[in-house]
């Protein structure tokens, strides 16, 4: 461990009294803070050269993030349990036997979910809840099914206090799955996210229109191409976090990103940029990303006592701002295409994901065995602090294109090289409640091609959708107004509304 | 073979089934006072009024066949519709003549996000070869077809056209002769005798009316016609949208009427409904 100065000791200090003093945390919120300042103070990783000035720096020039993961990873930064095994098993750790009813089995979930630690310190999987209920679902009428359902989701919403939390539901028409959807239509809650595994000819449309009219009503689920994803990461895959792809019984080490809008702004011109800029960030980025894994599994301990160790975990790295990327190098070469909406700049921004994906397969960590020793690509949807940043490769909000289709156009060229995740969101107009089959429509025409995830929800809808995770108008308003709020994603959407604009995407 | 083309909506959830792409043909050959894209009525005259007026210079003046013409240059036309609010003949320069190819060429680009097309107006029907024609290509692609039409085309007559067409939406603007005639200023017997053709094939997708509080009985008019096709519900199920009045749109003479309140669109749903008719859409 390295020593540090007494000045940043008493630097932390302070702002961990401000922390505590704070009126718009809750406690669980303070207690969270506190201990990410207390990692702060950790020096233990073996940093390579160069890192400092491409991570602590100010915004504007910071070219790699690490996403608040601390000095001293803990645990891995998303642990996807195997829920199945749970089910089927117990746990002696827990002291709970398999459900027999359905009673036992919502009881056991709710409580195992209080011992899944994650970087927001909240389970950031929930589990394939139609797979794991259905079996029990029948064990009473169905509305009292519905009622149990219902006051589980609730449950999760209140005390899962991040909407970084996921549960999957799909391809296949379950009765779970159909009272699951039902009830996320009423309840209209941010927590849990929810996406559906979809594939037409396994997928029967009027699952898929129940989900659409869901979405319309609370946001959720999205729709996940499960014939691209399953080809990829194989039938064991889940959607977790905010649109992260990852294996059943695994997750993730950790998740940096390459802040690709001001890499650029390093660079002379787009052959300096591809030469020796984005080479030398992307070189410095995957070496600290060793040095976090190799602490993880090496040092810290988590993989040997915690109870929910196993084997086959996974990791991934991460990428955003590649509109703002193209346009700084445009711009520096005098030319006026826009990112989205010239052929040329998206040619760009095609050649530079080619390069990225390229180092990525070079590049071999030795603990990636589930995924051949490779880190995952993730088009990472941006965190409230980002200004001028777009998320992974979306076009910037107030840039889109005037009609969807060109829209979808856009995405088809970039989806392909994100199975750790990627997505675009559109809000769709009202008259669209009367025809949900348009929304279908979309979705399937999007997975024919290489599309891999999409979400909807109503311009007029209270939940919204942020730029992976759900919050609440209704919560951000109270935030604003210097109110406290139960959930700490609400934090993050205040600033995606100031800082993201999110709030002004174009309806559909 | 050409159409004048107004518009083209590469996605749209308001014209039929799912998502579709939707072509607008200019012209129209009855005149409903409350039309709400009065712009679409008829071709353009020429008497160049707006050219001068369009604030992108996206309009000229040129001349062929000894007729003076609108040319219009869609790159730099900036749609602020400054010419369609000018015109004083029900017309819009932002006209382009298209073969059935090239249209079809703008409609594929949205293939596979789309599973149909449908072509309106306008009357559409006013352009029966080229319907037939381009809907032909669709049908080579998978996609479905559907016609928007006020009904004065005799179906019958139009074999070809209707061999290519899955599908019609139909208004019935009013059901007794009198009320039709003071809405639109024609007759509806080609209208109904329409409904109950298509109807009997199972091309009748769905009919519709505009409601105008005070212009027209609506009551009688969804009871009948609901009534009138209850016996080919069986054939194929046919939807009935109730459309409400709102101003917009409209031409300033004819923009007075009230919009109906929901109470009046529910109860004509009820109405409907009684008659037969299972699939209701208000909007």
């Amino acid at each position: 461990m390295r020593e540090i100065t007494m000045e940043r000791v008493n630097e932390t200090r302070q702002e961990i009294l401000d922390i505590i003093k704070s009126p718009i945390l809750t406690h669980e919120q303070k207690v969270a803070n506190m201990a990410g300042k207390a990692d702060s103070l950790m020096e233990v990783l073996d940093l390579p050269e160069g890192l400092d000035q491409l991570l602590n720096v100010p915004g504007d020039v910071k070219c790699i993030c690490d996403l608040a993961e601390g000095h001293a990873p803990v645990r891995p930064r998303y642990i996807i349990p195997d829920y199945f095994k749970f089910m089927r098993e117990g746990s002696k750790f827990l002291q709970l036997d398999p459900p027999k009813d359905l009673y036992e089995a919502l009881n056991s979930l709710l409580i195992f979910y209080k011992h899944v630690p994650s970087v927001t310190n909240f389970p950031v999987y929930v589990g394939a809840l139609d797979e794991l209920l259905e079996p029990f679902i029948n064990d009473v009428e169905e509305a009292q099914a519905k009622k149990l359902l219902k006051l589980f989701m609730q449950h999760i919403d209140r005390t899962v206090l991040d909407s970084f939390s996921h549960a999957n539901i799909g391809p296949k028409a379950t009765k779970a799955g159909r009272l699951l959807l039902e009830v996320e239509r009423e309840l209209e809650q941010a927590v849990p996210n929810l996406t559906m595994k979809y594939e037409e000819g396994v997928t029967p449309d009027d699952f898929a229109l129940l989900a659409v009219d869901t979405a319309l009503h609370s946001a959720k689920p999205s729709f996940a191409n499960h014939k691209m994803f399953r080809r990829e990461l194989g039938e064991n895959y889940v959607i977790a976090s905010c649109y992260n792809g990852l294996l059943l019984g695994g997750g993730s080490y950790t998740l940096c990103r390459l802040i690709l809008g001001n890499i650029a702004k390093r660079a002379k011109d787009i052959k300096d940029f591809k030469e020796n800029q984005l080479p030398y960030v992307m070189d410095i980025m995957a070496r600290y990303m060793d040095a976090r894994i190799k602490f993880e599994v090496e040092e810290s301990g988590f993989f040997e006592n915690n109870f929910l160790a196993k084997e086959g975990f996974i990791h991934k790295d991460g990428m955003v701002g590649m509109a703002e990327c193209v346009n700084i190098l445009f711009e520096k070469e005098g030319r006026s295409g826009r990112y989205g909406l010239d052929q040329e700049a998206t040619g760009l921004g095609v050649e530079i994901m080619e390069q990225i994906n390229a180092f990525n397969q070079n590049h071999v960590n030795p603990y990636c065995q589930a995924t051949g020793g490779h880190f995952l690509l993730h088009a990472q949807v941006g965190i409230a602090e980002d200004e001028n940043i777009s998320p992974g490769t979306r076009i910037p909000i107030g840039e889109e294109p005037e009609e969807l289709i060109e829209h979808l156009l856009q995405c088809d060229k970039f989806h392909k090289y994100f199975p750790s995740g990627t997505g675009d969101i559109f809000p769709i107009d009202t008259t669209v409640h009367k025809n949900p089959e348009f929304v279908l429509d979309i979705v399937k025409g999007s997975f024919k091609k290489d599309l891999r995830y999409l979400s909807f929800y109503s311009k007029d809808s209270d939940v919204i959708r942020i730029t992976g995770y759900l919050v609440k108008r209704s919560e951000i308003e109270k935030l604003r107004a210097g109110e406290n709020v139960l959930q700490d994603t609400t934090h993050l959407g205040l600033g995606a509304a100031l800082n993201g604009h999110i709030l002004e995407r174009k309806v559909r | 073979m050409k159409a004048p083309v107004n518009k083209i909506i590469p996605f749209s959830a308001v014209d039929g089934p799912g998502n579709r792409t939707s072509v607008f043909l200019q012209g129209c050959n009855i005149n409903c006072l409350y039309c709400h894209n009065p712009e679409t009525r008829k071709v353009c005259i020429g008497c160049g009024d707006c050219v001068e007026a369009c604030p992108a210079g996206a309009l000229s003046m040129w001349e062929a066949d000894g007729k003076k013409r609108v040319l219009y240059d869609p790159l730099k036309c900036v749609s602020c519709d400054t010419c369609i609010h000018l015109c004083t003949h029900d017309a819009s320069p932002r006209i382009v003549y298209m073969t059935p190819e090239e249209v079809f060429e703008k409609i594929a680009r949205q293939i596979p996000f789309i599973r149909g097309v449908t072509l309106s107006g306008g009357e559409c029907t006013l352009y029966p070869e080229f319907l037939t024609e381009l809907f032909s290509i669709c049908k080579t692609r998978g996609l479905d077809t559907m016609l928007d039409s006020n009904g004065t085309l005799d179906f019958k007559e139009h074999p070809d056209l209707l061999e290519v067409t899955d599908g019609v939406m139909l208004d019935i603007k009013a059901f007794s002769q009198e009320d039709h005639k003071k809405v639109t200023g024609g007759e509806n017997q080609k209208i109904l005798e329409n409904a109950r053709y298509l109807a009997s094939l199972g091309k009748l997708f769905e009919v519709r009316t505009v409601v105008v509080p005070g212009l027209f009985d609506p009551e009688f008019t969804i009871k009948e016609a609901s009534a009138m096709l209850k016996p080919f519900q069986q054939v194929k199920r046919i939807q009935y949208k109730i459309i409400a009045y709102r101003p917009m749109g409209v031409r300033a003479e004819y923009a007075g009427f009230p919009v109906p309140d929901e109470a009046l669109l529910n109860h004509l749903a009820e109405i409907a409904r009684t008659e037969g008719m299972e699939k209701i859409v208000i909007i």
